[in-house]
């Protein structure tokens, strides 16, 4: 495997009136937890489509784990993890039933299943709700057992789609400290937020996005002493003269 | 190909079958509903008000006419209504025309019975015992079920007993159940049932398709190494098991109202094996409604474009149909569906015959290449 798990080149993906993506240059290096920050619409979920290969890119290419997402996307697809940005659960299964789907899915076998489903479950402070119907979770359970289904088969590589969008405090603390572990067992991952203190708190490197173009490309530290500001929020208002959301 | 992904998909479409209240109703209760009331408007089913039975009459009277005591007591029942036949053989035909629903031969040591049983009514072994034959049409539920009864209960009494279990020297023998030649309403609208049910299917891939997609699982299943062929075969099976069971519980309903076509159990098999055929193409056209559809409330008045034809055009609704609309059906595949199932059932057609192997080809043929159009289509246009 290449030192880079993710290799994205001169990427560009074109909507009928909107260029959602305008030539992005990206490297994650193996084991990076890497932080994709820009407001609303500015193109995150459309990257994340299109390196799970969800969407094909306009022009340009996406390498992960060293296979080509265009060509060999079966091979890409065992290798990552996405949690996306839907709240996407069956409302009719249990949680269990839920995770056992996406466990049979990639082909585990029913031990291993077992073991992670039960760890990932006590994780995500999930356990007592594991006979229920998913339908009946509340918001944030929701999102907590979405991460489980992106994560269950124990992916190498993760996308994270805004996975603390509209959580409460205590969901999103336990979450933070759930992405926290995953980067410690050596996990590559991409975070998409636009949430700052998020990005701060977490990632390795970010890149800010903005209008589909990569503005901004480096560690949170180097970032905002490279622009002698306070902190990401500030750097966001300097690039683009905006703030990054209206509301807080 | 890995079976542990369509196995896990298969259990995940039995358990949304059976656990949503909405999906449910669309494809169980609905239909039931549906031809339970066009079966019963259609007069297959309808009730009747009295029965009438034939009644023949070998009795030789002397001192006692018990056959006259029997004739009387049969009247004041109000359920039935009596022909006297001269011969056995003109009450059998009206019998196998439907005409009456029971014929009753009375026998020639009918009155010596009762004679004997008045005399000796405590003896019961010097009793001359004789024995009525019952003849009952097999068609009608009504008539095995409710007539046998009814006259087990004259005879009781007619010997002046009340008690449930009669001791009495008559003995009613059911000789045959006897095959209705004309055939009843039920007869000619029940092949459509079978059909009417499955095209149902059509609105509940449509929705489940378009729902999965705007929730997102659609997006979840995909970025899973799952391939659109495990995807799609899962679907193709779960929907096949959801129209047999269909097709099992409409055959239920009218059996219960009637329907029993002289027909063995290979030919059930092959009727059930051509509903499940069927039922693809309907997932078919559920996938090329998904595709077209933007949302899942647009899906569900999209698919009556596929629904109403196959229904009015090949189903039962179509039986009453000006001749105009019966070739407008032939470009439905549920018309052939139908077509082949009555030939079956009604005009008791060999499998093996050519307007069966013919209505099969093209059912077969039809239903696969619906099913490859849906897939193909739904699969190019699919945005996620
Ligand atoms: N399927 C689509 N068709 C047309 N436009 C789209 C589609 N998906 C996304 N877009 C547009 O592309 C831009 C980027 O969207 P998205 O990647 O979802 O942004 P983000 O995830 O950063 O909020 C937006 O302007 C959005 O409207
Ligand atoms: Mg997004």
């Amino acid at each position: 495997m290449s030192e880079s798990a993710i290799i994205i080149e001169d990427l560009v993906k074109k909507f009928e009136d909107v260029i959602a993506v305008d030539d992005v240059n990206l490297q994650v290096a193996n084991g990076e937890l890497f932080g994709l920050l820009g407001p609303n619409g500015a193109g995150k979920t459309t990257i994340i489509n299109i390196l799970c290969g969800l969407i094909k890119p306009t022009s340009g290419s996406a390498i992960i784990g060293g296979y080509d997402v265009q060509n060999e996307p079966m091979k890409v697809k065992e290798l990552i993890g996405v949690c996306i940005q839907e709240t996407a659960v069956y409302p009719y299964l249990t949680g269990a039933e839920n995770v056992n789907l996406f466990g049979d899915l990639h082909v585990m076998d029913s031990e291993t299943l077992k073991a992670r489903r039960t760890m990932l479950f006590e994780k995500m402070g999930l356990t007592s709700e594991a006979k229920r119907r998913a339908g009946k979770y509340s918001g944030g359970m929701k999102r907590r057992l979405s991460l489980i289904l992106a994560l269950i088969h124990n992916p190498q590589i993760a996308f994270l789609d805004e996975p603390t969008v509209a959580m409460d405090p205590q969901s999103r603390h336990a979450v933070w400290d759930f992405i926290k572990d995953l980067k410690n067992e050596g996990k590559t991952i991409i975070l998409t937020t636009h949430y700052m203190e998020e990005a701060e708190e977490l990632c390795d490197r970010i890149g800010i996005i903005d209008h589909g173009k990569l503005i901004a490309l480096g560690s949170p530290k180097v970032l905002i002493s490279n622009n002698l500001v306070k902190n990401l929020e500030d750097v966001f208002i300097k690039l683009t003269g905006r703030k990054i959301r209206e509301e807080v | 190909m890995e079976f542990q992904r369509v196995l896990a998909l298969i259990k995940r479409e039995m358990k949304k079958t059976v656990r949503e209240p909405a999906v449910l109703f669309m494809i169980f209760l609905f239909p039931i509903v549906f031809v339970f009331a066009f079966g019963a408007s259609f007069g297959g089913g309808g009730s009747q008000p009295s029965y009438s039975i034939g009644i023949v009459n070998l009795d030789q009277t002397n001192s006692v006419n018990a056959s006259k005591i029997f004739y009387i007591a049969l009247s004041n029942t109000k359920i039935l209504s009596l022909h006297v036949y001269t011969n056995n053989q003109s009450a059998q035909n009206d019998l196998s025309q439907g005409k009456v629903q029971a014929v009753i031969i009375i026998p020639n040591d009918f009155s010596k019975s009762l004679v004997s049983f008045e005399t000796v009514p405590n003896e019961p072994n010097k009793w001359i015992n004789s024995t009525l034959k019952l003849y009952l049409d097999k068609g009608s539920l009504v008539a095995t079920q409710a007539i046998p009864p009814i006259i087990q209960q004259v005879l009781t009494a007619i010997t002046g007993q009340t008690q449930q279990i009669p001791s009495n020297p008559f003995h009613l023998e059911t000789a045959s159940l006897v095959e209705v030649k004309t055939p009843s309403a039920l007869d000619f609208i029940a092949p459509g049932m079978f059909t009417f049910a499955s095209i149902f299917l059509i609105m509940m891939v449509s929705q489940s398709f378009t729902q999965d997609r705007e929730n997102g699982m659609m997006k979840r299943i995909r970025i899973t190494p799952t391939t659109p062929t495990e995807f799609m075969l899962s679907q193709a099976i779960s929907y096949m098991i959801i129209a047999l069971v269909q097709a099992a519980l409409v055959f239920i309903m009218v059996y219960i109202m009637g329907f029993r076509p002289a027909v063995g159990i290979p030919v059930y098999i092959f009727a059930f094996l051509l509903v499940l055929v069927f039922s693809l193409s309907n997932v078919g056209f559920g996938l090329i409604t998904a595709t077209i559809a933007k949302s899942s409330g647009a899906a569900t008045g999209l698919s009556f474009l596929f629904v109403l034809p196959q229904l009015f055009l090949g189903t039962f609704v179509g039986a009453s149909l000006s001749s105009a609309a019966q070739i407008v059906g032939k470009f439905v595949p549920s018309y052939y569906v139908t077509d082949a199932l009555t030939s079956l059932f009604l005009r008791g057609a060999a499998i093996t015959s050519p307007i069966i192997l013919l209505d099969v080809a093209t059912i077969s043929i039809s239903c696969i290449f619906i099913l490859a159009i849906g897939v193909i289509l739904y699969d190019k246009y699919f945005r996620i």
